[in-house]
């Protein structure tokens, strides 16, 4: 099999993000769901730059016509799902925060009262 | 019956006094609690001289996320009834006995304070923000509201219970209604009067962010 040097190019980025997916999920930084999301991402895409020939195929399939189109709209539907995820993250981290806030304005609060309710019983 | 008022408030060390003055001349309310949400101001420190208890917010996390704070303060140290209302001075305190009423009588668990009788006093840019967010509460909560952008509003015990705020912006409001159709409360409307100031139109909820609101509250749909 000879590759052209786009697919050494492709071929070298998808073993650079394999290596990344593997350093962060051996630091845990990264969940075990989102590992298999990833090892199916790059693993799809090396199969893809191996194999070109299958987008056509599967293009045909669907009825797209040109394989490039298949995995442009296909990369543009998981970024847009990504993009949404990373929203949705967003927001549950800034629940989390305004959580964390109402309950250190809580127990700041309970504290000055304890305080206070010590300081007049010395009086 | 022990009465809560709720003022969050971020940066209003102008107004705060005075408001927390106004409220406590009030008949029948045990506590005024402030939420300064994270103000850069002296706002604490004045409400507090003013006599009110604060809750301080070590970072800013929004209109939601004050009411959360206030609510949960309710509801621990619980009281019978919570009123929120702005601290930018456009709500008239006197008319808090009138929010509560519904709730007293065991009529409702959650009131809001409504604009819109006194529709001539809201400025006409407001009136159709407030028209479309009541439909926009509509359409994505099926809850049918005169005034869906009101922070005049009160709780029971019960809804003080049942309502958790996830919203933290300006969204909390028709967040709100999700959260009464969903716990199935009794709800209510009462009209309140409201005095529009440059200050007060500064402040809160600006034209301009609507679409953001929208956004997160379809988001949340969306999850």
């Amino acid at each position: 099999m000879q590759f052209s040097l786009l697919q050494v190019f492709l071929l070298l980025l998808i073993t650079f993000s394999f290596t990344r997916v593997y350093l962060r999920a051996r630091e845990g930084r990264v969940e075990q769901g989102a590992v298999i999301f990833w090892i199916l991402i790059w693993g799809g895409a090396i199969f893809i730059v191996l194999f070109p020939n299958f987008t056509t195929i599967l293009a045909n399939k669907i009825g797209v016509g040109r394989g490039a189109d298949a995995v442009l709209y296909f990369a543009l539907i998981t970024l847009f799902y990504m993009v949404f995820r990373t929203n949705v993250a967003l927001e549950n981290l800034k629940q989390d925060l305004t959580e964390l806030v109402r309950q250190l304005a809580l127990q700041d609060d309970q504290k000055s009262q304890d305080e206070s309710k010590v300081s007049r019983s010395r009086k | 019956m022990k009465v809560l008022v709720i003022v969050p408030a971020y940066n209003e060390a102008g107004v705060i006094a005075g408001v927390v003055a106004g409220i406590r001349k009030v008949k029948g309310i045990n506590l005024v609690l402030v939420v300064d949400d994270g103000s850069s101001d002296r706002t604490g420190e004045l409400a507090e001289k003013a006599g009110a208890r604060v809750l301080r917010h070590t970072l800013n996390r929004g209109l939601g996320g004050a009411i959360g704070t206030g609510l949960a303060y309710a509801k621990n140290y619980k009281f019978d009834v919570a009123v929120t209302i702005d601290a930018d001075g456009q709500h008239d305190p006197r008319d808090i006995r009138r929010v509560i009423g519904p709730i007293v009588e065991n009529k409702a668990d959650v009131v809001i304070g409504t604009r819109t009788k006194y529709a001539h006093e809201v400025p006409l840019d407001r009136r159709v923000m407030i028209k479309v967010s009541n439909w926009l509460t509509y359409l994505l909560f099926g809850f049918r509201t005169n005034d869906s952008l009101s922070g005049f509003r009160a709780f029971s015990r019960k809804a003080l219970d049942n309502i958790h705020i996830k919203t933290q912006r300006m969204e909390v409001s028709n967040e709100l209604f999700s959260q009464i159709k969903r716990n199935r409360l009794k709800y209510s409307e009462v009209p309140i009067s409201v005095s529009y100031t440059e200050y007060s139109r500064s402040k809160g909820q600006t034209n301009m962010n609507a679409l953001n609101v929208l956004t997160k509250l379809l988001l949340r749909l969306a999850r």
